[in-house]
Formats: structure tokens, sequence, C-alpha cells
């Protein structure tokens, strides 16, 4: 607990949104890899998970209309139900807006607990959404990429915070 | 009357109205796309936005199949030689007698007077990927109605149908494969002509035929082709193989499963079929007689 509390109050510069921005773009490029077979089960979804990140770390900063935005790409991108991936990534926000002073408590390990239901609320949502417009439920796999997404949470949230850490000798350039 | 102080912070709409306000705006754009299909130009343009990145995505996936080209084995090349040689060879005495069965062809159709086949015009596709949507299957290919690819174009392989086109972009497309689990062909038994709908089941490699009689005569390898009575799909493409049969007659229909001859999910180069059928028009409904001429008995 007091690592965690060490962790929390680091001093990190404040973020670009230049960098949010590079962030999100990545995250949609990496979500239109050609994935293909097993791999599109397991496959987390990186837009998800970086609005999740910047929600949760500034609330203040993405708000939802850019989610929301980033959502309708998606949903051309894959061809899916317009709207399906906008919905998700709005409720995804709200959740991460609402729950952040809870989630920063803890250190990017613990978080996967907390990230783990929300990822799979997403979800959920998108899969209520299909079989209202009249799809069959694909499964319990379909459940295992957020599964996949929270393991990916720490590594994510080391590799964002990068930027932001100060450098250890102020006097060397 | 008491004034309230103003806010130090001017923080907006709270979380919960902004999240109502951007649900209610999904929903409605969601209504709007399923059920009324009103967002066609909507779709178009967010689809040119997105367009650079599937192009900068699929990017370093064609550049590892380039760099693995390029070291291929001699021994591969050599065996892949010899076996186009002896394929074309195997190829050449069929080919050659196909101008003579064509001329044969046209004129035992013009004795016949029936209308011409149509030669279907193809144009060649790279897929990008896959659509990442467990629901279906769909995957995403580098041309679009810039090069004339319009929704509904059936799309194939070097060994038979892949799918269909179901939204064409300005330079990309969707093409919706037949393993998913809307997609239905009409094929026909080859070996003796008889009529069915085959069906995606939403798996790779699976499709079923549907509505057939238990008594139908289909056995295990039968090969289906398209029927081409849709107007959609030109007849004679090979769609897939039957293996198995179920007949249980508990049930009204048999359970007949078919694997697909093309590589549906192999997702490699495709071909697009173009070129609209003119079809005879629609037959008059059933309550309105028909105006056929009476013949005259003498």
């Amino acid at each position: 607990m007091i690592e965690a509390r060490a962790l929390r109050h680091e001093i990190l510069l404040p973020v670009k949104p230049g960098f949010i921005a590079f962030t999100l773009i990545a995250a949609l490029l990496l979500n239109l890899l050609p994935w293909s077979g097993d791999w599109l089960w397991v496959k987390p979804d990186f837009v998800a998970l970086v609005v999740l990140y910047w929600c949760v770390e500034q609330p203040r900063r993405l708000g939802f209309a850019v989610p929301w935005l980033l959502g309708l790409l998606m949903d051309v991108a894959d061809g899916t139900l317009f709207g399906q991936h906008a919905l998700s990534y709005t409720i995804l926000a709200y959740a991460g807006i609402v729950l952040h002073r809870r989630v920063q408590m803890f250190n990017m390990r613990q978080q996967v607990l907390h990230v783990v239901p929300l990822l799979l609320l997403a979800q959920a949502v998108a899969l209520l959404v299909r079989l209202v417009a009249g799809a069959d439920f694909p499964g319990l796999a379909y459940f295992a990429a957020s599964l996949t997404g929270a393991a990916l949470w720490p590594v994510m949230g080391h590799v964002l915070k990068l930027p932001q850490r100060p450098r250890l000798d102020p006097d060397q350039v | 009357m008491e004034h309230q102080p103003p806010p130090f912070f001017k923080t907006g709409p709270t979380p919960l109205a902004r999240l109502l306000i951007f649900t209610a705006l999904s929903v409605t754009v969601l209504v709007a796309d399923a059920r009324f299909n009103y967002l066609p130009t909507l779709r178009q343009v967010v689809a040119v936005m997105v367009y650079p990145l599937q192009r900068i995505a699929s990017a370093p996936a064609g550049i590892v199949r380039r760099v693995g080209e390029f070291f291929v084995t001699q021994s591969s090349l050599r065996a892949d030689n010899a076996r186009l040689r002896e394929e074309s060879l195997a190829n050449a005495s069929a080919l050659q007698q196909i101008p003579a069965l064509q001329a044969e062809n046209r004129q035992l159709r013009d004795l016949l007077a029936v209308r011409e086949r149509l030669e279907v015009r193809v144009v060649a596709a790279e897929t990008l990927y896959a659509a990442h949507d467990p629901f279906s299957r769909k995957i995403v290919v580098d041309k679009g109605s810039q090069q004339g690819i319009r929704a509904g174009q059936p799309v194939i392989d070097q060994s038979g149908v892949i799918g269909q086109v179901t939204r064409a972009y300005p330079w990309l497309s969707e093409v919706t494969l037949i393993t998913d689990k809307g997609q239905l062909v009409p094929v026909q038994n080859l070996r003796n002509g008889l009529r069915a709908v085959l069906a995606g089941t939403g798996n790779d490699g699976t499709l079923e035929l549907r509505f057939v009689p238990l008594n139908a005569d289909y056995q295990n390898g039968d090969r289906l082709v398209t029927s081409g009575i849709d107007g959609v799909y030109p007849p004679g493409l090979p769609v897939a193989q039957v293996s198995n049969v179920i007949r249980n007659a508990a049930q009204p229909f048999a359970r007949i499963a078919g694997t697909p001859l093309a590589g549906v999910a192999s997702y490699a180069h495709v071909l697009i079929v173009q070129g609209q059928r003119d079809l005879p028009p629609r037959p008059p409904d059933e309550d309105q007689p028909a105006r056929t001429r009476k013949p005259r008995k003498n």
C-alpha cells in the first residue's frame, strides 16, 4: 500500500494534448492491423483501452465527443452497426470519469481489477446492441478480448506515462 | 432574492448529463442505421476519414509479405515452375477447344433463340484485413466505387465463390463472406442439377443447405455450383462441397453441411465480378391475368 501511495504521488509533467491525440491514433492503427484467425478473438480493443486510460488519468481532457467519434470510425472500419462502438465507448468514458478518483488510488497492477469489469461492461453493451439487432450470441470467447485488454493495462500505463516522467537529473540536457 | 456565488471552475454539464446526451445520440444513429438505413452518406464521409489509417495499418503486412517473397528459395521456385508448366500443358488442350466450343455454343443458342450468357468481367483486389466483428464474417478489400465496385457484386477467388460486396466506399469495399450467417447463395448440385439455397452458419468452414427435403438426392462429395437464378451470381461458379448429410425422419428437412471450395478464410487476392446481367422482366403477379397470346385453334 505504501508502494502504491508512493507511485501515486510521483510528480509527473503535464500531459500534452498532442500526445493524447497521438496515442488515440496509434490505438486506432493497432485495431486496424490485419489480425486474422484466432488472434481476432484475443485481440483487445486498443481504442477502448486508451480511452479508458485517459478518462481515468485526465478526466477533464477527453470528454465524451472524442470517444464517440472514435466509435463511429471503428464502426465504419469494422463494418458493424453504425453507433455500436460509439455507444460502448461513451459508456466506457462515463465509467472512467466517474470512477477516476477510486481507480487512481491503486497502482497500475491493482487497477486491473477495476479495468476488467469496465471493459466487460463496454463489450456487453456492444453485445446487447447486436442481440437486439438480430445476431446470435457468439460464445463466451467473445469476452476474451476484455481479459487480454486488462492484462495489457499495466504495460500500457507504464508506456503512456513515459513522456510525463521528468528526467532524473534536470541539469543533464 | 438569494444569490449563489458564481462557481470557481466552469465544468459544463455533469458527466451523467453528457452520458445521457451521447447515449441518446448513439441510439438515434443506431436506429437510423439498422432500421431505416438512413445514413449511407454519413458512413461514406466517415469512411473517407478512416481510409488513410486503414491503408497505413495494412502496409506493414504487405511489406512483410514482399520481403518474404524476395527470400523464396530456389528449390521452391523450381517446384512451382514445374507444377505450373504441367498445369499449363494440361490446360492447353482444353483451352484450344474453347474457341470452337464457344462458336458452337453461340450457334446452338442462336438456333434455340436463348439469351447469351454474360461474359464476366473481373477486377482483382487485395484483402486488407478481416473485419474485427465476432458477429459476422466480413473482409475489407482495396478496391472501391472509384474502380467501379458496387454493392451486390459477387467476389470469387481462383477456386470458387467467397462472398459478395455489401458496402462500397470510395477506395475500399466491404465483402461479406459466404460463411456469414445472413449470407445466402442459390446453388445447384453439379451431379444432378438439384437447386437449393446455401446459407452460411457464422463459422469459418461450414455452410448448410436450407430447406432440402429428406428424400433429396445429396451425397457426400457432391459439388455445388451457383445456379444463377438469383441474377447476382453468374451461373456455374463452384461454391461448396457437401461434407455431411444427416437424414432424421423426425425432422422435416435434411441437414446437409458443406465446406466452401474457395479459400474463404485465407484472405489473399480476390476477384470482384462486374457486369450486370440483363435479366428478363419480372413476371406479372399472380392475381393479375397474364397477358399471353392464346394459341389460336383452327
